[in-house]
C-alpha cells in the first residue's frame, strides 16, 4: 500500500512526468534525459533516482553507461488504480439506468 | 467504445470528478436520486431517511451477508430539481471523513443526459483512500457473494427472509 503511494507522489512532480515521456519512446543516460531541462543536473539525477525507487523507471547497463527506460508494468498499475472505483459508479449507474427505463415505459 | 463513466482524479488534488451519460430523459435521471425506492433498488442501500429539500438530511444503511450493518449520511445544502443537487456525505464509523458532493444533471437532448458528479475531499490522503477502498472491497465482495450463496442455500428451508 505503502509503495503505490510513493508511485502517485512520484508522478505528482511535473518534471518527473516529463521524464517518463521523454523516455517513452527510448531509453536514454541521465545527462541525455538532463539536457531536455533547465534545472540542475543533480535536481534531474534526484528525480531520477526517486522514479527508479519506485520502479516506474527501470537501469540498464550498456558498456559504461546506464540507460533509463519506462517499466511499462508499473504504469499500467497506475492506470488500473481507478479502474475499480470507476467500474464500482459504471455499476451503479448502468442499474440506474435500466431501472429508469423499465420506469419510462409504465 | 467510449466509456460511458468517466473518473477524473488529478494527482496530488482532493478532489475528483465522475461523468456519465445516460440514455434517459433528465427527469428520470433525477427521479433516481429522489425517490426512496428507486435509491434502494440501484445503490443497493436501505434508504432510513432522504428529505430532498435544502438543510434536509440522508441516511443509507447497507448490510453484509454477515448482518454487519453500515450507515452512511449526509445533509442538503442546496436542491434545484432536475439541474442540482449539493449534499455532504459521510461514511459513519470510518476514517473517510466528510466529502462534499456537487451534482449537476444537464440535460442533452429529450432522451439523453449527462450527471456531472464532484467530490472534493478533506485532503488529498483522504480521496485516495476513497479511491482506493474498491481494491480491497472487491476481494471483500467477492467472498461475501459466495458466502451470501451459501447462506441462501441454508435459509431456504427454513424460510428466512431476505435481508436487503
Amino acid at each position: 500500500m505503502n509503495l503505490r503511494r510513493d508511485v502517485f507522489q512520484a508522478i505528482a512532480d511535473p518534471t518527473r512526468r516529463a521524464i517518463l515521456v521523454l523516455v517513452a519512446s527510448q531509453s536514454m543516460t541521465a545527462g541525455a534525459i538532463a539536457s531536455n531541462f533547465d534545472t540542475a543536473r543533480p535536481t534531474v539525477s534526484k528525480h531520477l533516482q526517486i522514479l527508479t525507487e519506485c520502479e516506474l523507471l527501470q537501469q540498464e547497463q550498456n558498456g559504461r553507461e546506464i540507460y533509463y527506460n519506462l517499466n511499462p508494468k508499473k504504469m499500467k498499475e497506475i492506470a488500473d488504480f481507478i479502474e475499480p472505483f470507476r467500474k464500482m459508479w459504471d455499476d451503479r449507474f448502468n442499474k440506474l439506468e435500466t431501472i429508469m427505463k423499465k420506469n419510462k415505459r409504465k | 467504445m467510449e466509456q460511458k463513466t468517466k473518473v477524473h482524479a488529478e494527482d496530488g488534488k482532493q478532489d475528483l470528478t465522475i461523468t456519465r451519460q445516460f440514455d434517459l430523459p433528465i427527469d428520470l435521471v433525477f427521479k433516481a436520486y429522489v425517490e426512496p425506492e428507486i435509491v434502494e433498488q440501484w445503490m443497493g442501500t436501505k434508504v432510513l431517511k432522504l428529505e430532498n429539500k435544502k438543510h434536509g438530511c440522508y441516511q443509507f444503511q447497507t448490510t453484509d451477508p454477515k448482518g454487519n450493518k453500515y450507515r452512511f449520511n449526509g445533509t442538503i445544502h442546496e436542491f434545484e430539481p432536475n439541474q442540482k443537487i449539493i449534499r455532504t456525505f459521510e461514511f459513519e464509523n470510518t476514517p473517510f471523513g466528510v466529502q462534499l458532493e456537487v451534482l449537476v444533471f444537464e440535460k442533452i437532448n429529450d432522451d439523453t443526459s449527462k450527471l456531472n458528479i464532484h467530490v472534493i475531499y478533506e485532503s488529498v490522503e483522504q480521496r485516495d483512500q476513497v479511491l482506493k477502498m474498491p481494491f480491497t472491497q472487491g476481494i471483500n465482495m467477492a467472498h461475501n457473494r459466495l458466502q451470501e450463496i451459501v447462506s441462501n442455500l441454508k435459509d431456504h428451508s427454513i424460510n428466512h427472509p431476505a435481508a436487503k
